[in-house]
């Protein structure tokens, strides 16, 4: 029955039904709450970085809220787009998206720019490209691809193996560049993929170990053994982006502002009062710490409402994975779903001192064009699959 | 439906897998509403008063000192600007070696070691932290310009204004004035220091410590916003509380006495203690020790300095006058007197015979000189101070104690009340001490005649000094009553306008015959001024009538006896007491009367004036 009617292209149905406004333009079977909890959030983000940012740079008090919206349009823009597209397509790109991304990855080494003694972007003219961001939709698309067509070569092991080195690939590079938070979301990001690709739990269990047992090594054993495996400036260069604001005032100082900030903010917010914020008391407030801003500022209320949307946005996402017309579509909405979460989880963890700083951004809150966009168009896949699964279901295809 | 079993996501394996995925998602959303729900609604009030205490950094700001005045209003103490080296500890290298080597190159400077300054620094942050630490009062022009020329090898080092003590006056009265340092450890344990802040400017010793809180005055508060860097904020100027400064204090002390008792003292170039005291009210005109030191130099003291001062033989710190411990030789004679006449001993009429010694079985006690002054009553006692005479009182009185009871209750060996901190309070020898140190081992013998014997004379194991025989004194002089030497007189405000006036009532009084009290006034009187008294060169030309007596205290084999004298003026009612030691000074009458007359001269300066401009009115017409 496995085999049973196996057929690679579909059929177009003889009669078209007349095709609405709608339907063309791809929004007839979008996701709304979806598309709705993106859209707030980044207008959530415009709003709170027009209030707490007017001081930053001096002379244009709208530096971070003008950027901010033009990106989210831009943004906005690209979902849509996506949104009209069949993503299965890019199951036929995967190789071409996997080249490009571990190409565009490793010449950020040679092209890039170094900002605070790590090279991440590519400096454009009108801004700076920073390709990990995208990256991490494009290890979605590309290792979702793989999984499906190398489902059945190979024993499970090898199997797993191949799905590991695919996806730990790109995520070296990035780390190398060092760029420690989002390497893991892109570790992340293979896993969920390979747990929605049906990888045993056995697989899990073992690399689950092994990546306990390699911090382990490294950061504990090694050192206190004697025989660091890191020589000395490597060893500070590590724990150096492992805490990006050691350099300037010590990483726990500035966590516990970030907390002291939040509390401050109680149930109703300080507004502009909010001097923790405001002050430079929490560093980085425009991007890896914003969600201490609105705790400031907005209190529980408006840090309770972020938090909602971002439930919003994984709830529908999740959904989607169960609603995909094929395996591909569920492991990619898996993979994008599972990494929202963790950049969620880890990044406002750590505004509220309960994860260690990382840098790893809010997704669509977090100042930065190459992270919303790049969020944008995975909000923008997960729209097409839920677009594709309801018109395969009519028995339709999208053009 | 055209989907195929295979491209279908895998069923029921599937769903499992997205229920556990929800099921973590659900986990990690309840333990992020749970810690926001934590932090803002069940601790928000604290962490609001974090932040709000975060932004805000408090100065304080140096209240200037109280003035210490004269008795003539003109100023003995008082403050002065200086440059205080301070480290800001936000602005110190980052790096630890680094900062340890900034931190040993400014100790250097301020001659600290890199213990010291970080034991300073450790401090100062335990009170208020982020403000910065002043490592030394009073640093010289050429040490700020250095530094103010290599600013970059001293980050975070900065040069504030500050108030420190001025001494107008030098050295004078420094043992009563005391100097002012910073509030220790265990001062700040002390109950009465419980306002006081560690890093405080406090008294140290004399009047400073003890009217420290008139002094001080209240630190002023500035409030600044400040950002995380401590940098201030524009406009953030929240709170600015003025200081205010400290009070003056008055004291009793009269410069011009003062001046004469220690330029006398100096005079003789040996150590002693000088007081002059009003006998009604215990107001002390002038008190002082020899040698004396330079309170200036306590405000940041150099090595050398430090050794002068604490590791000298001479002790130059010590207060001679107030905290020495020694015998009295003969100035004691009028408490034998006392208590003889008091107890009924002898009547002023009552005659003993001198033979030049008191032999008991083997021991003799001589006079002085080998002198024999044959049948005595007790003004020529006094007068020649026979002491064969006060050997037989003291023999008398040694069973029953009656000589201690009653210097006992004039204040030998016990707190006088003054108003200085005093580290000993001396010791009167009785049958009870030395009975209790023979039990313990410590004396070969118990209490015996021979130690009343001794005590009557002012000899033995006696040890006091001259501000508790000048008590003794004025009680004699002012008949009977104990009063409270003090030396504060009154408080007042910048403007002069008096806060607090200091009058300590007296201490006891005690019960004393008129008759005997004139008749032992006579002999001093006799002593002083009558043709065969003790002090009679000194004292026969001298215009105002006195009475007094002198002291020659043996200190042991090898060593030069102790020159007392003690004196009350103007006989036969007097208003002053002044009591001199001088240690090896010899007779009494060779150094301390001397020195005491110096000291009468200035107390009666006014009335030694007008009585020389009324003779010389006098005088002119027949010119």
């Amino acid at each position: 029955m496995m085999y049973a009617t196996r057929t690679r292209n579909a059929r177009p149905e003889p009669f078209a039904v007349q095709v609405s406004l709608g339907e063309r333009l791809g929004l007839a079977h979008m996701d709304w709450p979806l598309a709705f909890a993106a859209v707030a959030l980044v207008a959530f983000s415009v709003f709170t970085l027009g209030q707490a940012t007017q001081h930053d740079v001096p002379g244009s008090p709208d530096y971070y809220l003008e950027r901010q919206a033009i990106y989210a349009v831009l943004g906005v823009l690209g979902m849509f787009l996506l949104t009209r597209i069949d993503y299965s397509r890019f199951r036929e790109l995967r190789v071409g998206l996997y080249t490009f991304l571990c190409v565009s990855v490793a010449l950020v080494f040679v092209f890039g720019f170094a900002a605070r003694g790590s090279r991440r972007a590519f400096e454009l003219p009108f801004f700076s490209f920073q390709p990990s961001e995208l990256g991490k939709l494009l290890l979605v698309l590309a290792l979702a691809g793989f999984v499906i067509d190398g489902a059945r070569r190979g024993s499970p092991v090898q199997r797993t193996a191949r799905y590991l080195c695919l996806g730990l690939a790109p995520a070296v590079l990035v780390f190398l560049q060092p760029d420690l938070g989002t390497s893991m979301v892109l570790v992340v990001a293979t896993l969920a993929v390979m747990y929605f690709g049906g990888v045993p739990w056995t697989h899990f269990a073992v690399i689950g170990g092994g990546i306990v047992g390699l911090i382990a090594l490294v950061l504990i054993a090694a050192p206190a053994a004697g025989h660091p495996i890191l020589k000395g400036y490597q060893e500070e260069r590590l724990t150096s982006f492992l805490h990006p604001h050691e350099h300037e005032a010590g990483a726990g100082y500035q966590q516990n502002q970030s907390v002291v900030a939040i509390g401050a903010g109680q149930g109703t917010g300080r507004g502009d009062k909010a001097t923790q914020t405001r002050l430079d008391f929490v560093p980085e407030r425009s991007t890896d710490f914003i969600f201490a801003v609105i705790g400031e500022r907005y209190g529980f209320m408006g840090a309770a409402f972020v938090l909602s949307l971002y439930a919003l946005l994984f709830w529908r996402a999740l959904r989607i994975t169960t609603l995909s017309k094929n395996s591909y579509g569920t492991l990619v909405a898996g993979g994008i779903a599972v990494a929202l979460l963790f950049q969620t989880f880890v990044n406002v963890g750590m505004n509220l001192g309960i994860m260690p700083i990382t840098g790893i951004p809010l997704p669509l809150m977090s100042y930065g064009g190459s992270s919303v966009i790049a969020t944008f168009l995975a909000v923008g896949i997960l729209q097409s699959i839920n677009v594709q699964a309801h018109l395969s279901q009519k028995g339709r295809f999208a053009w | 439906m055209y989907l195929r079993n295979d491209d279908r996501p895998q069923g029921s394996r599937l769903s499992l897998r997205i229920a556990v995925l929800g099921g973590v998602a659900v986990a990690l959303f309840g333990i992020l509403f749970f810690r926001l729900w934590n932090l803002q609604v069940l601790s928000g009030d604290k962490y609001l008063a974090e932040a709000k205490n975060n932004r805000t950094r408090s100065f304080k700001v140096i209240a200037p000192r109280g003035e210490i005045l004269g008795r003539d209003g003109k100023v003995l103490v008082d403050s002065r600007s200086a440059l205080a080296l301070q480290v800001n500890t936000a602005k110190l290298p980052e790096d630890p070696a680094e900062e340890r080597a900034e931190l040993a190159r400014i100790g250097s400077l301020v001659h600290m070691s890199l213990r010291q300054v970080r034991r300073k620094i450790s401090e100062e942050e335990e009170v208020a932290a982020g403000a910065p630490v002043t490592l030394r009062q009073d640093v010289g022009f050429d040490l700020v310009a250095y530094i103010e020329e290599n600013q970059q090898m001293f980050p975070g080092v900065a040069v504030q204004r500050v108030f420190v003590r001025h001494y107008p006056r030098g050295t004078l009265a420094a043992h009563v004035l005391g100097s002012v340092g910073e509030i220790s450890e265990e001062e700040l344990e002390e109950a009465r220091n419980a306002d006081l802040e560690p890093g405080e400017m406090v008294g140290k010793g004399g009047v400073e410590t003890t009217y420290n809180r008139y002094l001080r005055g209240q630190a002023g508060l500035t409030k600044i916003q400040v950002n995380a860097l401590g940098e201030p904020t524009p406009g953030g100027r929240l709170i600015e509380v003025p200081p205010t400064p400290g009070e003056n204090l008055k004291l009793t002390i009269d410069p011009a006495v003062q001046e004469a008792g220690e330029s006398a003292l100096a005079a003789q170039g040996l150590p002693g203690g000088f007081i002059t005291m009003d006998v009604h009210n215990g107001q002390i005109l002038g008190l002082g020790s020899s040698p004396s030191f330079d309170p200036s130099e306590l405000i940041t003291p150099t090595q050398a300095q430090v050794n002068a001062l604490y590791r000298n033989e001479s002790a130059p710190l010590l207060d001679r006058a107030t905290e020495g411990e020694y015998p009295t030789g003969s100035t004691f004679k009028i408490i034998t007197a006392l208590a003889a006449l008091e107890n009924g001993v002898i009547t002023p009429n009552s005659v003993i015979n001198d033979p030049g010694q008191l032999c008991l079985g083997e021991e003799c006690f001589e006079n002085a000189e080998g002198a024999a002054y044959g049948a005595l009553t007790l003004v020529p006692a006094l007068e020649v101070s026979d002491d064969v005479f006060f050997y037989t009182l003291g023999l008398d009185m040694w069973k029953t104690g009656e000589l201690q009871q009653w210097a006992h209750q004039l204040g030998i060996g016990r707190p006088t009340g003054i108003d200085i901190p005093v580290n000993t309070d001396g010791l009167l020898p009785t049958r009870h001490w030395r009975d209790q140190l023979f039990k313990e081992g410590e004396t070969e013998r118990p209490w015996s005649s021979g130690d009343n014997i001794q005590l009557a004379t002012g000899q033995g194991d006696l040890q006091t000094n001259p501000l508790q025989m000048a008590v003794a004194y004025a009680a004699l002089g002012n008949g009977g009553t104990v009063v409270t030497p003090h030396l504060g007189l009154e408080i007042e405000d910048a403007a002069g306008r008096v806060q607090k006036e200091f009058a300590p009532g007296p201490r006891r009084h005690l019960k004393i015959d008129p008759g005997t009290r004139s008749v032992i006034l006579e002999g001093l009187h006799d002593a002083a001024q009558g043709p065969g008294g003790t002090s009679h060169v000194v004292f026969d030309s001298f215009p105002i009538p006195v009475a007094g007596k002198t002291g020659t205290a043996e200190r042991g084999v090898g060593r030069a006896d102790q020159s007392w004298y003690a004196v009350l003026a103007p006989y036969p009612d007097p208003r002053i007491v002044t009591v001199v030691t001088i240690e090896e000074g010899g007779f009494g009458a060779e150094s301390a009367a001397p020195a005491a007359k110096t000291i009468l001269e200035a107390v009666f300066r006014h009335k030694l004036e007008a009585t020389a401009e009324s003779e010389g009115e006098g005088e002119t017409p027949t010119e």
